[in-house]
């Protein structure tokens, strides 16, 4: 932004501009910024893996192949597997109904879209726990056919569930309200079916929004950790995804492992933010008008 | 095809639209509906499409019912106020679209369908635009654009929602001028919206005017500027020179259209 500003106002000559601010208060507040972020942001990422690496790549190395370790990266990918394309349906689904159709509990169900960001994860896992655990209400039912499902996968994939489901709905709902209903009008009165108006105009018109709530929910999906701490129960190699593998390590003060499986999570991390950058430049691009030279819109 | 809607009524919560209209769009006319906004003309014209469901009241197309007919077996031909063009496919897909989701045994080959195309980018004048996105065309384009989608599927019926409204006035003149013209060609049944009442004039065979989601008065351009049949009417239509319109109508019809390009 001060960037911008200062830039304007050279090529703009003498005349100053209102919202330009002297240069000490921009200095004061880009050094602000930028310390309040390399503090709280990149001196833990790079402590991250300095630490994995503090005993070099050999170490760093045995502890992500150690068969624990590789146990909780497979459940992390399953779980994301299972949890990400649900979610896109369902969020798909829901952003499709809120945006493009008029019906009664609309507003209701945006709220409830919105639960799992305004609920603490620790309580999402203890719902689960209280709805299916031993002693919850759905417990003897289910005991009863030998389903296991807190301290198992099945938990873990629907607290991971509840936890990343509004990503994809919230980044559609504002993206397909704007763009409004004339083009599905315009596909329907040409004699397209449903199916062929949602994947030849509608997906078309949200397909950048919609890699991007879903590059949002696979960060989250794998990087989740209360809610499915609750409901793990923390069996080695068998019910541990990579942060509560992590937190175990740590426990052990077994710390180059700890942030080796730890500095995966910070690259996925890193990876999301890279891919959401692409996102939003091609998004961006397509957007844009592109006049050419000779035409002149009226 | 003719139209016929019988006592069509709807309301939008304690709105009343339309309030039991009834009548008969003869084969082969361009009709203007002309009204204030909220007289209830664009709800009229989407119920005859199918995209709105009308709470009451029938709609027959050619004496037959069509009125829990999906607007995709209408076979209309819509145009939207904004275009409303498909924002990721080329001007040539846009127009393609309606023969491409045909089922498969009506659909033409992709040798047909792109000689259809591009005989209908000929028809208007911009055969040279065919790998454009709507994005790159301006206001006047798009909407010949528009207009050719919907005839791309050789709809019965043409129904055009305020089709110049959002178009600066030169260009509003001029293309209305060729949608007369177009419609001396190809003899298609056309309704189509506006509140502008020397549009209405100009262009149209037969002028509906709306009031209050009901039907004022049904008549040529002639009969509802020298006998108004409401008060409503007589003022709606006061500032009309009707001579000025009538004379300029005869002399633009005469001579060929130039469609200034790019419009």
């Amino acid at each position: 932004m001060a960037g911008t500003i200062s830039r304007i106002h050279h090529a703009s000559g003498h005349r100053r501009l209102a919202v330009t601010e002297p240069l000490p208060v921009r200095l004061l507040l880009i050094v602000i910024a930028l310390l309040f972020l390399g503090l709280v942001l990149v001196v833990p990422l790079a402590a991250v893996f300095s630490e994995a690496l503090r005993k070099g790549m050999a170490a760093y190395g045995a502890a992500l192949i150690d068969p624990d370790a590789i146990a909780a990266i497979k459940l992390t990918l399953l779980t994301a597997a299972i949890a990400v394309p649900l979610n896109l349906v369902f969020g798909v689904s829901a952003a499709w109904a809120i945006a493009k159709f008029q019906f009664r509990g609309k507003n209701l169900l945006i709220t409830l879209i919105d639960l799992p960001f305004a609920v603490s994860p620790v309580i999402s896992g203890l719902i689960y726990v209280l709805l299916f655990g031993a002693h919850g209400w759905m417990g003897p039912w289910l005991q009863e056919r030998d389903i296991q499902i807190i301290f198992a996968v099945p938990g873990i994939v629907l607290a991971t569930i509840f936890v990343t489901f509004p990503f994809v709905a919230r980044e559609l709902i504002p993206l397909m309200e704007s763009q409004g209903t004339d083009e599905e009008e315009s596909a329907m009165v040409l004699g397209a079916n449903g199916w062929q108006t949602f994947f030849r105009v509608t997906l078309p018109n949200i397909k950048w929004g919609l890699l991007y709530g879903v590059i949002l929910c696979n960060a989250r999906a794998m990087g989740e950790f209360g809610a499915v701490s609750v409901v793990s129960g923390h069996i080695r190699g068998l019910t541990n995804t990579m942060p509560l593998h992590v937190e175990i390590l740590y426990n052990e003060y077994n710390f180059v492992a700890a942030f080796a499986v730890a500095s995966l999570l910070a690259a996925l991390a890193l990876l999301t933010l890279v891919i959401k950058n692409i996102i939003e430049w091609k998004a961006h691009r397509d957007a844009a008008p592109r006049p050419e030279p000779g035409e002149h819109p009226a | 095809m003719s139209i016929q809607a019988k006592n069509i009524t709807k309301t939008f919560g304690s709105f009343v639209a339309l309030n039991n209209v009834s009548i008969d769009f003869p084969s082969g006319q361009l009709v203007a509906l002309l009204g204030p906004s909220g007289s209830g003309k664009t709800t009229l014209l989407r119920i005859i499409s199918g995209l709105e469901a009308a709470d009451g009241g029938s709609i027959y197309f050619d004496g037959e019912d069509a009125t829990h007919r999906n607007a995709k077996d209408r076979r209309v031909g819509f145009v939207f106020q904004h275009y409303a063009l498909f924002r990721h496919m080329t001007v040539f897909d846009n127009i393609a679209f309606g023969l491409t989701v045909k089922p498969r045994r009506d659909r033409p080959s992709k040798a047909d369908i792109r000689d259809r195309v591009f005989s209908l980018l000929k028809l208007v004048q911009l055969d040279w635009l065919a790998t454009r996105y709507p994005s790159q065309l301006s206001g006047g384009q798009r909407q010949r654009v528009a207009l050719a989608r919907a005839l791309a599927v050789e709809p019965k019926v043409l129904l055009l929602d305020e089709p110049f409204g959002a178009l600066d006035a030169k260009v509003r003149k001029e293309l209305r001028r060729w949608l007369r013209r177009l419609h001396d060609e190809i003899h298609v049944t056309s309704v189509f919206v506006t509140h502008d009442v020397e549009e209405a004039l100009e262009v149209a065979d037969v002028i509906v005017v709306m009031n209050n989601g009901g039907i004022e008065q049904i008549g040529t351009p002639e009969e509802v500027c020298t006998r108004p049949a409401t008060p409503f009417v007589r003022e709606f239509l006061s500032d009309v020179d009707l001579d000025a319109v009538q004379e300029r109508r005869q002399r633009e019809l005469a001579t060929p259209i130039q469609l200034a390009s790019p419009v």
